[in-house]
């Protein structure tokens, strides 16, 4: 993002001053959001940041009075335009919303009417604001053309749930700018996305900006994408505003506490699990509505003192652009760890011999008109001490193989699984207990992995007694022994699932996972439902599980960050195939499969040093009807002009030992290539 | 079965046996006290309640309450409408009307429930084993379910009644049986919501056998479901007791009922009797109404 357009006129796009916004509930009223105060200039690209539950959606809600009934704004003002909408008429504000202010949310797919074509959906934005239906509709193609649909026509005679997420999301911003909106609000607008697709978005919510100069408020959980596309950002905590300041600025030299908190518990590249531990910030987000005296960071700040506990920091001044709520701003980023920092003493693992082996393993489910292939033709080994990363994107086979080395999902015929060489029943009934014991797994979402109406000691002592058989004193003991070790407490015990917070849902599941004393632990995705703040708790505890408990990880994630961190061997899936396979730091050092060189480049990092993105064009392939010859060749950036690719799948190639790719294209051309282009960019864009 | 047992500790964990399962399916359900203030404070619930308790007074101390013997014949008194010795006036034969509703409550309500739980458990069991193991369990138990659902109830009634004659015992498994379908089908919809959650996946792998990830992880999340539908059936249930006691397959006279006191006098209604019928007919109208005011708050707190 360039010089911000110089604005003729000085009135900001929007300025929210001293917003205080209560939810009521059981005849109470909760502030979710005090004293919020921030302005966004004409052209410019604000982030508003901050963990769930910090009040950053309902900045959003606020400012064009989309509160839910029992919410309302209860002090302050919201001056949009210099239009104020909390004083507004039905009339007027109902053209607020129609030609000033748009807003793009999460779920593309809730935001375009299902029975509806989203030709029809966008072509109604431009006949509100009074163009004929002709006209309506060549406005529409426009706008798709804009927003990088090469083919409009076809998009527009779809209904929305023939598109893609990446497709629908773009849709939807372009009906959003259908209205040449002069403030653009993006509420968590890529979540939903897989990272590449993710990227593209990004990239051309930017392009627009440039073009339509539109000003643009972006909400998102995600440290690094609100670094890639804001100039200033407000970082939020339990509905205050407590630092303000240019992204770039904040985030390289974060100036309250909170936020220094948060940047430490993100996996940098070059940390790694055995070398670096993860900071975290100790103790609870406040509830909802506390009447807290001080500052409301406190409880969990390690540089609080009486001060901060009696009487609530202003906003200081770090520099002209920049405000921190904090007595001890100069010092902050001193704040000293919340969890010593590097454990010299770690214990090498020994990653000797294969303790999984996975041959053949191919997964068809049987679908109208053929089947849909979800894995084809796997071949890994997990190693005894190991984490083995597997990455790809939603729908590259992660959770299926996962399923299937679990025996919750049988395989195709002619596949094979091997646990310390002895065959696996492809039906985890017929496994014999001590096989069921040594292979266990944390799902992704413990909301669901969690039986709601069972109590936390029913949860953990299951394993124990079924697998471990342990009774009496020594299923006491060993039960207390677990529930230190993921940091539970007694009192947890006697409570439901419903009663704890994600973290400690997570670690009730990872509990129940060690109890039994596994070998392999299958990790799908286990931190994706938890804020940052808790993902680095959960990750430092899952390497110290792995360092006492001696197991083997295979880790599933989209984050590339955390398998980075975690992992010493990943695997890249693409549509159900092995495409690269090696060493952590090979893989990521490059040269790499195309498809990981994408992936890579996908991803927004919080220092701004990206390499730079190779595009990848048009969306994951079905899996129905994956594409001829290489899987990838349909998106593939390095695609040669010979037409092998099209024709003939490459095979997994061991051009350096360990380390597997499959491509058409040789090892040493690859390198080359990534070299050539990996060079930093400097200037353009932050 | 040792895998079936539970935590002791554990409150509201559901005992296995299905037999258990309905027995504390309000507490299980209802277990956190909020639930049962919430239901307290609601009118509709205190008043469906009281109606209730009011029958169960009269089934149960009847005899005690009811100011004649509801069998007492008076000839000389037949027929006569309601006054101040008689509130409800006399039948025909001369007996008390408001004796013989506060009887006549005893037979409905020890039917009603004990039906409405048998029905509860073969279909809550069924409903279980049609939603978990899926496959030809579901498609065969489905196709049973459907073709018991086509047939009127009352055909099947008489069909059992004929075969195994007429007795309490009788119409609590005639109607047990006509509600399993219907209360299956209702579990199964709840299981089929449970089935891709991740927990019945960890159970597999902790080897849990079927029968206790049924009963043991399933049943309990289902049991809100269950208990809606229990209260929902046990409105239907005394209307069907009423009916087939009105259709003389019930009880039989001189024991005083409401269903066959209605069905021997009104014919009086042409003569102008009409509180031998009315009578009866509102403590039927009040008792259904009643548990279908207490089925509603059930199911507002449940959904709260």
């Amino acid at each position: 993002m360039s010089e911000p357009p110089v604005p003729g006129d000085i009135t900001p796009a929007l300025e929210v001053s001293h917003l205080d916004v209560a939810y009521r509930v059981r005849g109470q009223d909760r502030l979710a959001l005090r004293d919020v105060s921030f302005a966004v200039s004409r052209g410019e690209s604000y982030g508003l940041v901050g963990e769930s539950g910090s009040g950053k959606s309902t900045v959003a809600l606020a400012l064009v009075r989309y509160l839910p009934r029992n919410g309302q704004v209860s002090g302050g003002t919201i001056s949009i335009n210099g239009q104020d909408p909390l004083s507004m008429g039905k009339q007027a504000l109902h053209a607020l919303r129609a030609k000033t202010v748009s807003m793009v949310y999460q779920e593309p797919g809730r935001a375009l009417n299902p029975s509806l074509r989203v030709g029809r959906q966008i072509a109604e934005v431009y006949q509100i604001a009074g163009a004929s239906a002709d006209e309506a509709r060549r406005s529409a193609q426009d706008m798709l053309r804009k927003v990088q649909i090469s083919d409009p026509d076809r998009v527009m005679r779809r209904y929305p749930h023939e598109l893609s997420g990446g497709m629908a999301q773009r849709a939807v911003i372009a009906m959003a700018l259908a209205s040449s909106p002069s403030l653009l609000i993006l509420d968590e607008p890529t979540t939903a996305l897989d990272a590449t697709v993710e990227a593209e978005v990004l990239d051309l919510v930017a392009a627009l900006r440039q073009e339509f100069g539109t000003t643009v408020l972006f909400i998102s959980h995600n440290l690094a994408v609100i670094a890639k596309m804001c100039d200033r950002v407000g970082v939020l905590y339990a509905g205050e505003l407590v630092e303000e300041g240019p992204a770039r600025q904040v985030f390289g030299d974060p100036r309250h506490p909170y936020t220094v908190g948060l940047l430490r518990c993100i996996p940098r590249r070059g940390q790694r699990k055995d070398r670096h531990r993860l900071d975290t910030i100790p103790g609870f987000l406040p509830a909802p509505g506390h009447t807290m005296t001080g500052c409301v960071f406190a409880p969990r700040c390690a540089l609080a003192q009486d001060r901060c506990r009696s009487s609530e920091p202003p906003f200081f001044d770090v520099s002209d652009l920049r405000i921190s709520r904090c007595f001890f701003h100069a010092s902050a980023p001193d704040l000293p760890r919340a969890t010593p920092a590097a454990d010299a003493a770690l214990a090498e693992h020994d990653t000797g011999e294969p303790l999984v082996e996975v041959a053949g393993l191919s997964k068809t489910f049987a679908g109208s008109g053929g089947g849909v292939r979800a894995l084809a033709d796997v071949n890994l080994t997990i190693r005894r001490g190991e984490t083995l990363g597997l990455v790809g994107e939603s729908g590259s086979g992660k959770t299926t193989l996962a399923r299937v080395l679990l025996g919750l999902t049988g395989p195709d015929q002619g596949s094979v699984v091997t646990l310390a060489g002895a065959p696996l029943s492809p039906d985890v009934r017929r496994r014999p207990q001590q096989t069921l014991r040594r292979l266990q797994i944390v799902f992704q979402n413990p909301d669901s992995a969690l039986n709601r109406r069972h109590t936390v000691h029913s949860l953990i002592s299951r394993p124990l007694t079924r697998l471990a058989g342990l009774s009496g004193a020594a299923l006491r003991d060993r039960l207390a022994e677990l529930i230190g070790s993921v940091r539970l407490e007694d009192r947890h015990l006697a409570l439901r699932p419903g009663q704890l917070s994600g973290g400690l849902k997570q670690r009730v599941a990872i509990a129940r996972a060690f109890g039994a004393g596994p070998d392999v632990v299958v990790c799908d995705e286990p931190t994706s439902a938890l804020d940052v703040s808790v993902q680095a708790a959960i990750l430092n505890l899952l390497a110290d599980l792995q360092k006492t408990e001696q197991v083997t990880y295979l880790f599933i994630s989209h984050d590339l960050g955390l398998v980075r961190y975690l992992s010493d061997r990943i695997v890249v899936l693409y549509l159900g195939r092995v495409m690269e396979v090696g060493p952590a730091e090979t893989v990521f050092a490059g040269p790499h499969h195309p498809y990981t060189e994408a992936l890579f480049s996908a991803v927004p990092s919080l220092d701004g040093q990206r390499p730079d993105r190779i595009r990848l064009a048009g969306e994951i392939p079905s899996a129905a009807d994956p594409p001829t010859g290489c899987v990838f060749h349909t998106r593939c950036p390095r695609k040669l002009p010979t037409g092998v690719c099209e024709s003939t799948e490459p095979p997994l190639l061991e051009d350096e030992p360990e380390h597997l790719i499959r491509c058409h294209i040789p090892l040493a051309e690859l390198r080359t290539l990534q070299r050539n282009e990996s060079a930093p960019s400097q200037g353009g864009s932050l | 079965m040792t895998d079936l047992t539970v935590d002791p500790g554990a409150p509201g964990d559901p005992r296995a046996t299905p037999v258990g399962a309905v027995a504390v399916a309000a507490a299980t359900v209802l277990a956190p006290p909020t639930r049962w203030r919430l239901l307290l404070r609601r009118p509709t619930f205190v008043v469906g309640a009281a109606i209730v308790l009011f029958w169960v007074v009269c089934a149960i101390f009847g005899h005690a309450i009811a100011p004649f013997s509801p069998l007492a014949q008076q000839l000389l008194n037949s027929n006569t409408a309601p006054s101040g010795s008689h509130w409800f006036g006399t039948d025909p034969l001369g007996r008390d009307v408001l004796s013989r509703v506060i009887v006549g409550a005893r037979d409905i309500l020890v039917i009603t429930p004990l039906a409405t739980v048998l029905g509860t458990i073969l279909g809550t069991a069924l409903g279980l084993a049609m939603g978990y193991l899926g496959g030809v369990v579901d498609l065969i138990a489905g196709r049973l379910v459907e073709a018991v659902l086509a047939l009127p109830a009352v055909i099947i009634a008489f069909l059992f009644i004929v075969a195994l004659g007429s007795s309490t015992v009788t119409l609590i498994i005639v109607i047990g049986f006509i509600f399993t379908p219907l209360i299956a089908r209702t579990v199964r919809a709840a299981v089929l919501a449970e089935r891709n959650l991740d927990y019945l996946s960890s159970a597999r792998l902790l080897g849990e056998n079927p029968v206790r990830i049924m009963f043991g992880e399933i049943l309990p999340n289902v049991m809100p479901a269950i208990l809606v539908e229990f209260t929902v059936r046990l409105g239907y249930a005394v209307f069907a007791v009423a009916t087939l006691s009105f259709l003389g397959f019930g009880v039989q006279p001189p024991t005083p009922d409401w269903g066959s006191d209605i069905a021997a006098n009104y014919s009086g209604l042409l003569a102008g009797y009409w509180w031998q019928t009315l009578f009866p007919a509102l403590a039927i109208a009040s008792l259904v109404t009643a548990v279908n005011l207490i089925t509603d708050s059930i199911e507002q707190v449940l959904n709260a």
